[in-house]
């Protein structure tokens, strides 16, 4: 009886139930966004990173991967120093750089990556053809519609050029193949992979045994962590960051970013408290006499406030469905003008939908419509039931 | 002799009206026997609605003692009363005071409802109710769809719905034309031979006429009874 009585005052108050679902389902939808906005960026980052299944990575000491264009000698040495701890399983030696290619009468440059293919955590191929020989040159759609070339073509890549004179240097010829989609690569950021020998080749002796980036993967079991403390006192000139590590230091440099979120969101969460609040409150004090005379004819207190409640909840939980279809449409659209920021990988989201978080703030938002309800309902039930019938029949 | 089912001493009630100190009842001693079928008549603003109030224990009284049914009921707790109301007191308001968003039977069967009674019993109960008062072809009609004195024939019937030891009204016909008075006045009457003690508060002369005792109040005394 209480919930047809609570379903009943709902309908016969349609457009303000209609508004106030609707202003609850705004709130919900920011909460949401804000919550997945505050921990979105960081899980991203942290799937980004394991997604090659690469725990450690090793920079020159004192910088982080590819911030710039320091790198680490010995190549050989270190990866022998590497080899000897038994928890390590694989090592993917990677140099960047820059390449300039002939189109026609054009130059077209590009981040270069030299890697092994048969352990590189970088990019994957998107139609299975690697870098299998050395006068092999993998590239992504970008590159391949900046050039106007098709996969199998024959290009001209040097490791330098000079626009006064124009001339290029360490310059040799590739066949492209490919198209290959680079993990950290920004949007419209022309990128292109080559054995790393060839890159070495091209480059000169000034890098010759040279790596911008070690990246490690562990054995399974094994202490990330621990390999991680092991490298550093091993090999002094590199840095060594696990995926730990990595991670506190984006949570470090986000932490402004995250409390915003969480600030915005704590305000969603009391506009809509609020707005329960007072539709709650408005009705009861629409409703005083009705209420007086549910008491008067025995029906007890709790159960008027229960009926009043499930208003509260209802409106609460028809907001907070809406309100999860809502944040996620505007959280994707968010995401992709986000996302294409540039300089930023194309596959971290700003927006995260963890079905944990987010669970947890509709289920705040609707524990909070249910606190809402209770105080005006539990006070309009309590009024003394004589006055209120006659401050009614003389109103 | 059966002791009264209602049995006021020395009733008295104050309120606080701003600075000043209001003495609605001043006294009242007042018994009501078992079958009987009393009208409290008197001028406005002489304590008539705050005695019935003290009878329907929907208020309590500043000294003084309320026993109904042999029950003192002056000083319970809020869920006494309640529960109290629920199961010996119908109320019959003025202003019928139906839920405007359920229908005739749902509006009999909601103190049933809160009586714990079976869905199917309250059912059947409620239409037995509203053939009582006349309503038979009414019961899935909306207050707004029914006329003054159908609605408050529908408020009788709820008042009605968990057998009360006592049916109170407060001026059942006030909202009510002549001719519709008449029928709840003839409704009244039917329920008192039927066997159900009624106090009712009234201006109208018919229906206090009606009912088989009269108590005068003035100044918040019973000058007459």
């Amino acid at each position: 009886m209480r919930t047809a009585l609570a379903q009943a005052s709902l309908i016969r108050h349609r457009s303000r139930t209609l508004l106030a679902v609707l202003g609850v389902a705004i709130a919900a939808a920011m909460l949401l966004d804000m919550v997945m906005l505050a921990t979105g960026m960081r899980e991203s980052f942290r799937e980004l990173l394991l997604s090659r299944g690469f725990e450690v990575r090793l920079a020159p000491k004192g910088t982080l991967p590819f911030d710039t264009d320091a790198t680490i000698p010995g190549v050989k040495a270190v990866t022998a120093v590497l080899r000897s701890n038994p928890d390590i399983r694989e090592i993917s030696a990677v140099m960047g750089g820059s390449i300039h290619i002939q189109a026609g009468d054009r130059d077209v440059s590009s981040a270069v990556l030299g890697i092994d293919p048969s352990v590189q955590g970088d990019y994957v191929s998107l139609s299975g053809r690697d870098v299998k020989s050395a006068d092999a040159i993998a590239v992504n759609d970008y590159l391949l519609g900046k050039l106007g070339a098709r996969i199998g073509d024959t290009v001209n890549v040097a490791s330098g050029y000079d626009p006064q004179t124009r001339t290029y240097t360490g310059q040799r010829k590739l066949v492209i193949t490919g198209p290959v989609k680079f993990i950290y690569g920004a949007k419209d950021q022309a990128g292109a992979a080559m054995r790393r020998e060839t890159l070495e080749a091209m480059s000169g002796p000034e890098k010759r045994d040279r790596a911008s980036l070690f990246m490690i993967r562990v054995r399974k079991g094994a202490d990330a962590e621990r390999v991680r403390d092991w490298i550093e006192t091993q090999l002094p000139n590199v840095t060594a960051i696990s995926v730990a590590t990595a991670i506190a230091q984006v949570d470090q440099r986000l932490s402004y970013f995250r409390q915003l979120a969480f600030i915005l969101g704590a305000v969603s969460l009391f506009v809509g408290f609020l707005l329960v609040t007072t539709l709650v409150t408005v009705s009861v004090n629409e409703r005083a006499g009705e209420i007086a005379v549910m008491r008067a004819i025995g029906v007890s207190k709790t159960h008027v406030v229960q009926q009043i409640v499930i208003e509260g909840v209802a409106i609460s939980v028809a907001g907070a469905v809406l309100g999860l279809g809502l944040g996620l449409v505007t959280a994707r659209y968010l995401n992709a003008i986000l996302s294409s920021f540039p300089g930023l990988p194309m596959a971290i989201d700003f927006f995260l939908f963890q079905p944990r978080a987010a669970w947890s703030a509709l289920g705040l938002l609707i524990a909070s419509g249910i606190a809402s309800g209770v105080y005006p309902a539990w006070r309009a039930a309590s009024l003394p039931i004589a006055e209120s019938l006659r401050r009614e029949a003389i109103a | 002799m059966s002791s009264p089912i209602v049995s006021l001493r020395d009733v008295r009630r104050d309120y606080a009206l701003g600075a000043e100190r209001v003495h609605a009842l001043q006294g009242v001693t007042l018994d009501v026997e078992r079958g009987d079928y009393v009208a409290i008549v008197g001028p406005s603003g002489c304590g008539k609605s705050t005695l019935l109030n003290m009878i329907g224990v929907i208020d309590q009284p500043t000294s003084g003692t309320v026993e109904i049914a042999g029950k003192r009921v002056d000083a319970m707790s809020d869920r006494e009363a309640t529960s109290f109301r629920l199961h010996n007191i119908g109320f019959v308001f003025q202003r019928f005071y139906l839920m405007p968003i359920l229908s005739a039977v749902e509006n009999v069967a909601l103190p049933m409802a809160e009586a714990k009674v079976s869905r199917k019993e309250r059912e059947e109960k409620a239409a037995e109710l509203l053939a009582y008062v006349g309503l038979a072809n009414r019961e899935r009609h909306r207050p707004s769809q029914l006329s003054g004195g159908e609605q408050q024939r529908v408020a009788i019937a709820r008042a009605l719905a968990n057998g009360p030891t006592l049916l109170l009204a407060d001026e059942p016909t006030g909202e009510l034309d002549a001719s519709t008075g008449v029928q709840i006045i003839s409704l009244f009457q039917r329920l008192n031979v039927d066997g159900t003690t009624i106090v009712v508060v009234t201006h109208d002369e018919d229906l206090a006429s009606a009912a088989r005792r009269k108590v005068h109040m003035r100044d918040g005394r019973v000058v007459d009874a």
